[in-house]
Order: structure tokens, then C-alpha cells, then sequence
């Protein structure tokens, strides 16, 4: 098994400590000038998004975790599985809730999403940070009020509720902040 | 992120004006007090066997030094007198906020002195390169502990001394080995590493003196209850600055600790280069009672100027070297 040393660990580096994945966010060197010098480690636990810190004398290493990040095309969802599909190879894979938990409520379908594939199996499917969805339910605006910066919720075509705007109709079509949930902009015919 | 162009330096070319200003003032000091400047061999047959500085090897099977003190002592033992010496320095894997594999070391070396009186002299080199311009407080490393962690780092043991980590906040390493748990050093070390030296010299520059006899490295080691090194460490804002030694003279001495650090290093399986022999002899021909010391450059710089990462005072920092 491939092992990876405190001295090539870098952001981004992924690594396996007690059977779960984890991604390097930081690596802090500290050396006394003739002791033992030690690393210290911000880590990110991609299964569960935990973040911790654990310290390793320099030298000592943990096994890599056979981790990738993945561009794939979101095909469909049949009500338990999402359908993704490798657009090199055409290889469909399937995703269940755990790894939709952030994604779901902002995919259609035919997105290109990135996927953190673990032993293969994904692990986290990232929604585009951006997308352009229709406004499907929300109350009519208000008489006059365009620019108080009052808000409403407003229901998407992919069931995801977000803030918008009180000039903002049905049936208009949205760009929103999938990382922040926020809404953007109106997006023009 | 952003790639950065990797063809650019690492520092600003006003950072590097004020290094070749700091390499002038430096300079200028040695000359007012009238230490030879010298050269020495950067490849060598021999190196370190410090226990926790790994020497480069290069493909002929010499080595590049980490430090220029074999070579200048060995001067010191042939009569140079008081020596200096700006010298680029390698040390394998030493990277990180504070490290760069390849460094600027000032080292010098003063017959006659002591620890005690050459930290005078340390003092005195950084008033004049622009650092705080006051007395800088001298702290044993009794009373660094005493202070900052609230024991006296003599008296406990490998067991207490882990044992104090957790109420103090400071994470244990992981996959240590029986030999690590068994090791005092080895968790004053941490202790020094995570929780001591950043609360040194926050204010202006701190010296920390009497180092326990087992890290004495090259310092000779003073008869008493406990023995204490004499050695000394200067820092400021938390970051270790320099490392200097009343230098240990007795070549049967030198040679025994030498040996005890090849073996450690062979019971360790890491790489166990030959010791300087060199250094062994002239010590045996006579050697002045001395004192030296060696001073990170870049690190200085980095704190005169206000820099964070070491590789902001570096022309190329390692990554793109």
C-alpha cells in the first residue's frame, strides 16, 4: 500500500487514517533547532466533512487514500440512486444520498458536476458552484417595491427553496450560488 | 487558487535590498570588530550526525554541510584567531513556514569567550542591524519552563512530562514508538516546539541559556546538579534566531558523543554519515577555549522586515529554486 510522508503531504493531499479518507487542508512544520521536529495537520474527514488536527513526528507517514476528483455528467435520478457517467469513457456509476446530500436539490440532469471518487465510489458529488434554474412557486411581488431589498422564498424546478428578490415571478429563470444558496441574478430570455 | 508564474522570485526586489542592506550591516559589524571574514568548504567527506539534521549526499559521496563549524573550528585550532563566515547551508526536508532546505547561515566564533559573553556579542550584532535597541533578557531554560509551563523541565520525568501535554492543549504525535515514549528529550522537544519557544521574545529578542546535558550537541557541559550545557538559543517573536555553544574541547569527548549519535542514527535506520575526524584531531591538537555561534540570515530578515513566511525574504524559495 502506498504510504504518503508528513514532507510530501500538502493541501489537497489525500490520505487514510482509521479506515476513512481524509484531505490535507494544512501542514505546519515545527523544528527545534537540534530536537525533533514534528508536522501538525488540519484535516478534513471527507465522509463526514469533519475537520481535526493531529500531529506526526517528520518522517512518519499515514497510507494515501486512493482519492480523485472527478469531472462526470449528472444523467438522472430513479429515486434511490443519481446516475453519473464519465464522459471519456461513457462508465456509469451511481451515487446514493449520503454522497447527493449537498448536490441533489440543485441538479436537473445533463450537469457536469465534480465528483470525489474513493476506491472508485463517489464520495462527495459538488452541484456546478453556480446554476440557472426556474422559478416554479413563489407569491406574487409586491406593488412598487423594487429596490427596499426585500426578499421572499421562491421554490425551484429541482424542489430547492432559496431567497429572492420580491420583483422575481414565476416561471422566471434564476442564477444562484449553490455554495452559499444564495440567489444572483435574474437570468434574460 | 491562482497558480502563481514559478519563474518569478519568491520575494519582492524591495525585500531584497533590504537583505543586501543587512548583509552590509553585518559585515560592516565584523569588520568594526576585527574578526577575519573566512571561506570554507561547502561539499565535504564528512558531516553531521546530529541526531535530527540529515545532511545531503551528493553522487561522489561527499556531503554538503549544514552548518560551516567543523571547518571554522578546525581554523580556530590552527590559530586563525576570531573568525566569521556567511555560508549557504543544507539540510534535507526542512521545509515549512519557518524552513527552507537551503539557507544563509552566520557563524562566528570568539577564543577567549564564553556562552555567557558571546551572547553579549549577539545582542549587540542585532541592535545593529536594526533589531529592538534595549538589553535582552536572558532566561535559563529552567526558567523558561518554570515560567511558560509551569514545572522545572529537570526533575520530571519521560511519564510526567507526557502527561502534562493534554492540560496544556498540546496534541501528542501520533505512531510513536516505545523508544519515543522512553525519551525525556523527546518531549521537552515538543514540549519546547508547540508550547515554549512561541512564547519566547515576543516583546524584544530573548535568550534562553543552560540547556540540559543531554542536548548539549557541542557545548561543553558544566559539572553540577544537574550538569547543564552551555548553550544557548536566541529567540524572537517565537522563532528561533540562533543556536551558540561554549565549545566543548576535549576530542576523547567529542569523539564519544559523535560515536553515540552514529549509533543512535543506526538503531534509528536512518542514513549515518562518517563523522568529522577532522575536528576530532584538531580538538586533540589544542584548541582555545571558545565560543561560537550560528545565526539564521533569512530568518532575521524575515523578522526585520515584518515577512510571515521565510520564503517572502528568499530571492527563490525551494519551490521554485
Amino acid at each position: 500500500m502506498a504510504s504518503v510522508s508528513t514532507n510530501e503531504m500538502k493541501a489537497g493531499t489525500k490520505v487514510l487514517i482509521d479506515g476513512d479518507p481524509y484531505s490535507v487542508i494544512e501542514n505546519e512544520y515545527r523544528k527545534p533547532g537540534k530536537g525533533q521536529a514534528t508536522n501538525t495537520l488540519k484535516i478534513r474527514n471527507l465522509k463526514t466533512g469533519r475537520v481535526l488536527e493531529k500531529t506526526l513526528k517528520s518522517g512518519d507517514s499515514w497510507e494515501a487514500a486512493d482519492v480523485e476528483d472527478k469531472d462526470m455528467q449528472y444523467l438522472y435520478n430513479d429515486g434511490q440512486f443519481w446516475t453519473l457517467m464519465d464522459p471519456v469513457s461513457y462508465e456509469q456509476i451511481q451515487a446514493g444520498e449520503a454522497a447527493m446530500a449537498d448536490a441533489a436539490k440543485w441538479l436537473k440532469g445533463e450537469e457536469t458536476v465534480r465528483v470525489t471518487l474513493w476506491n472508485e465510489a463517489p464520495l462527495v458529488v459538488y452541484a456546478p458552484n453556480t446554476v440557472e434554474l426556474v422559478v416554479a412557486e413563489t407569491d406574487p411581488g409586491l406593488r412598487g417595491d423594487t429596490a427596499t431589498g426585500g426578499t421572499k422564498p421562491a421554490k425551484l424546478e429541482t424542489g430547492a427553496v432559496v431567497r429572492v428578490p420580491l420583483f422575481v415571478n414565476e416561471g422566471e429563470k434564476i442564477k444562484v450560488d449553490t455554495r452559499t444558496g444564495e440567489y444572483l441574478s435574474r437570468v434574460g430570455k | 487558487m491562482r497558480p502563481e508564474a514559478l519563474w518569478r522570485p519568491s520575494a519582492s526586489i524591495a525585500i531584497l535590498k533590504a537583505r543586501a542592506q543587512l548583509l552590509a550591516a553585518i559585515r560592516a559589524f565584523f569588520m568594526q570588530h576585527g574578526l577575519l571574514e573566512v571561506q570554507t568548504p561547502i561539499l565535504s567527506a564528512h558531516a553531521t550526525v546530529d541526531r535530527h539534521i540529515d545532511s545531503f549526499a551528493t553522487r561522489d559521496g561527499r556531503w554538503l554541510q549544514t552548518s560551516p563549524e567543523f571547518a571554522m573550528k578546525r581554523l580556530i585550532a590552527a590559530g586563525s584567531g576570531p573568525i566569521w563566515q556567511l555560508a549557504p547551508v543544507f539540510r534535507v526536508d526542512e521545509q515549512g513556514r519557518h524552513h527552507n532546505p537551503e539557507f544563509t547561515m552566520l557563524e562566528w566564533y570568539q577564543p577567549g569567550y564564553d556562552h555567557l559573553r558571546l551572547m553579549d556579542e549577539v545582542e549587540a550584532l542585532l541592535r545593529h542591524c536594526g533589531a529592538p535597541d534595549c538589553r535582552y533578557e536572558r532566561l535559563s531554560y529552567r526558567e523558561a519552563f518554570v515560567r511558560h509551563a509551569g514545572f522545572d523541565p529537570f526533575v520530571l520525568s519521560a511519564q510526567q512530562l507526557r502527561a502534562q501535554l493534554g492540560p496544556a492543549g498540546i496534541a501528542e504525535p501520533e505512531q510513536l514508538d516505545a523508544a519515543d515514549l522512553a525519551d525525556r528529550d523527546f518531549w521537552l522537544d515538543l514540549w519546547m516546539s508547540q508550547h515554549i519557544s512561541p512564547r519566547l521574545g515576543q516583546d524584544a529578542p530573548q535568550f534562553l541559556y543552560d540547556f540540559p546535558a543531554s542536548q548539549a550537541a557541542l557545548a561543553r557541559v558544566r559539572d553540577g546538579e544537574p550538569p547543564l550545557a552551555e548553550r544557548f538559543e536566541l529567540f524572537w517573536r517565537g522563532i528561533e534566531l540562533a543556536n551558540g555553544f561554549h565549545e566543548l574541547s576535549d576530542a576523547q569527548e567529542q569523539r564519544r558523543r559523535f560515536l553515540a549519535d552514529q549509533a543512535w542514527r543506526a538503531q534509528q535506520k536512518r542514513m549515518v554519515p562518517p563523522y568529522d575526524a577532522h575536528l576530532v584531531e584538531a580538538l586533540a591538537a589544542g584548541f582555545p577555549d571558545c565560543a561560537g555561534v550560528a545565526l539564521g540570515v533569512d530568518r532575521l530578515l524575515m523578522l526585520l522586515t515584518g515577512c510571515a513566511r521565510l520564503e517572502e525574504v528568499l530571492a527563490f524559495a525551494a519551490d521554485r529554486a
